[in-house]
């Protein structure tokens, strides 16, 4: 453009100033990514459900109207507050041995939100790892850290997690090691795949000539470039983790009572699901929204991070 | 297409050691030894525990052990149940057609509804209907699946009374089981009633267990119509003036098929392996429900036995599915 212009004449020192078209500063990545985002409805209620999660699992102590383990043994079973029977200091009633419902959801949400977090955590530092091992040395210790990838993936996730944490004794920690266990193999994979597509490119080879040491190249030059897919997947893992965490408390093999994670209380209320509809329809409730909404912010993270991956 | 089968074959096997041995490391890797977690609270003598440990053959190297583990493998032999006395081997598949029958069912009911779903969905892309599927369906994907039994429970059993809680059939019908399919004994024997009972008992787990699949189903099926809707030879179709009906029923739809008739095979895997919270939840007598119990009842050679079968089963599927999306689709086949 600059060959064009009379620079003579140029009375101002713009640097490249097309004629008729106004500013064209580059879009600041984060405001590009939040266009791509935002145009996904859905995604933005995602987004918006989990911020009130992570708000409440912070400010649960102040929002809980009573405390998650406090029996009132004068109303056991008593039904919501909109229910014949019931009254408004139990807003969603309460469960079998008088504890109030609505403050073990909100609970509930550390609970959960701490599963995810750690879970998430440990697949994604330790797959990672791995799959920039795989991806690096295609040899025989890449194809050793798949075919082990293989083996994992080969047991259906869930029974594999029961009996792993069967093994490890029954506790919400254990679950959540169980969990990432499981789990990490799609971050070997992916990250492998990621790497292995980076690799031939220029400025892997310009890093490399330039004398960089392999954890240099692994984790500053090719990870970052490999990002993408990554946190999609740390995403609906996230879900994953709530709902698989969710389902062993359901079958004891999680949280113990009295702990309030969702899954323990559905288990809980087993007993009570023909005369108490309440104890039931909440928890699940609990699980459903938050899994849903970290399922629409990863689709909504997918389209925007990268439109090559196609939504299925 | 030999070298094909072979190729894949080949694939497998290295894997499915892999599964031999993480299953057997599995009752290695507790801490103390087996015998003493089988005994439980209750403690044993350490006559019995030294006799215990070479009847089951604990006292040997572990690569001993393995290797005796394998060779009776091989024979089909998984050992016994402890709390049963009966072989492993026969009491995972005399269970099997219960949890098969489920999973079929599951099945079924997933393709007869997601499958025109996503059809209908794809065609009338941003149309109200395809906003309402898709909705529908991630919201399907992310069902606790055992809150979702639970809710039909409270719903069909509880409210209405239309379905049995849990079972396969009522317990006023007696009958040899000649197939393990319930739906077919049913209709073998001369019990009249048996059959309605048996549907009826069937139907809610199948509901239940078909939920994720259906949305996974639906989702693949809009995506898969989209992309070819937008390829050359549809838009061809089109130009040449065939009607709508016949463009997306035939040209389209048959393409689009491919990719999905894959998910639907690798969902069979994943239904006879998941299968473990619907059958809790209904008391139904599978694999799922065995394994939950063993694992309850410290009878870890059921465990072994069982997460080993499981692995196998669902492996076998997968390989299945891959050999017939070679055969469908020959520029799978010819790619390796």
């Amino acid at each position: 453009m600059a060959v064009t212009t009379n620079d003579a004449s140029a009375p101002e020192p713009a640097p490249r100033e097309p004629e008729g078209v106004t500013e064209t500063a580059p879009i600041h990545p984060v405001l590009e990514f939040w266009h791509y985002f935002s145009e996904n409805k859905g995604s933005v209620a995602g987004l918006f459900i989990v911020l009130i999660l992570i708000a409440l699992a912070v400010f649960a102590d102040v929002v809980a109207p009573h405390l998650p383990s406090e029996q009132y043994r004068d109303h056991l079973l008593q039904p919501p507050a909109w229910q014949e029977g019931g009254s408004w200091t139990f807003i969603l009633g309460t469960d079998p041995v008088g504890r109030d419902l609505l403050s073990r959801l909100i609970y509930g949400t550390r609970e959960s939100l701490f599963v995810g977090v750690i879970v998430v955590s440990i697949s994604l530092t330790v797959g990672v790892s791995l799959g920039l091992v795989a991806g690096f040395f295609p040899g025989i210790i890449g194809t050793a850290i798949l075919r082990l990838m293989d083996m994992i993936l080969a047991f259906p996730s869930l029974l594999m997690a029961l009996v792993l944490v069967a093994i490890l004794g029954p506790s919400l920690t254990n679950a959540m090691i169980a969990i990432a266990i499981v789990l990490q193999p799609h971050f070997v994979r992916l990250t492998r795949a990621a790497v292995m597509a980076e690799l031939s490119k220029d400025y892997v080879t310009a890093s490399r000539v330039n004398g960089a040491g392999i954890f240099r190249m692994m984790y500053i030059t090719v990870l970052p470039n490999c990002m993408a897919p990554l946190i999609v997947q740390a995403t609906l893992s996230f879900s994953t983790a709530i709902l698989d965490a969710a389902a062993l408390g359901f079958l004891g093999m999680g949280a113990q009572p009295p702990t309030p994670e969702w899954g323990t209380m559905l288990s809980e209320a087993r007993d009570f699901i023909l005369r108490a509809w309440w104890v039931v329809t909440f928890p699940g409730l609990a699980i459903l929204i938050s899994v849903l909404a970290f399922n629409l912010m990863g689709d909504g993270l997918r389209d925007a991070l990268d439109p090559k991956l196609k939504r299925s | 297409m030999l070298k094909f089968i072979l190729t894949r074959i080949g694939l497998l096997i290295p894997t499915f050691i892999g599964v031999t041995i993480i299953s057997f490391s599995f009752i290695r890797m507790l801490p103390g030894d087996p015998i003493e977690l089988m005994a439980g609270e209750r403690g044993i003598e350490p006559e019995r525990h030294a006799q215990l440990m070479a009847q089951f053959g604990f006292d040997k190297p572990l690569w001993e052990q393995y290797l005796i583990f394998m060779g009776k493998l091989l024979d089909g032999d998984l050992g016994v149940s402890i709390v049963t006395k009966k072989p492993i081997f026969d009491e995972f598949f005399t269970l099997f057609p219960a949890t098969l029958e489920l999973a079929l069912f599951a099945i079924v009911f997933a393709v007869v509804l997601g499958l025109p779903a996503g059809i209908i969905a794809g065609v009338k892309r941003g149309s109200v209907f395809d906003h309402t599927v898709m909705g529908i369906s991630l919201t399907g994907f992310s069902m606790p699946i055992f809150w979702w039994g639970l809710l039909l429970i409270i719903f069909f059993s509880g409210i209405l009374g239309w379905t049995p809680v849990s079972g396969r059939i009522s317990v006023l019908y007696y009958f040899e089981p000649v197939t393990g399919f319930m739906l077919i004994d049913t209709l073998l024997s001369d019990e009249k009633g048996a059959f309605r009972s048996a549907i009826s008992h069937l139907i809610l787990p199948a509901i239940v267990l078909g939920t994720i699949p259906l949305a996974v189903i639906a989702r693949q099926t809009r995506s898969a119509m989209l992309e070819v809707l937008s390829e050359d030879y549809v838009r061809t179709a089109r130009a040449k003036g065939l009607p709508p009906f016949r463009v997306v029923g035939l040209h389209a739809l048959r393409n689009a098929l491919i990719p999905v008739i894959t998910v639907i095979g690798l969902q069979i895997g994943v239904l006879l392996a998941g299968a473990i919270l619907t059958e809790t939840i209904f008391a139904w007598p599978g694999v799922g429900k065995w394994m939950v119990d063993s694992i309850f009842r410290r009878d870890y050679p059921s465990v072994q036995g069982g997460l080993m079968l499981v692995a196998a089963v669902v492996m076998l599927v997968n390989l299945i599915v891959d050999l017939l999306y070679g055969l469908i689709n020959p520029r799978i086949r010819h790619a390796r």
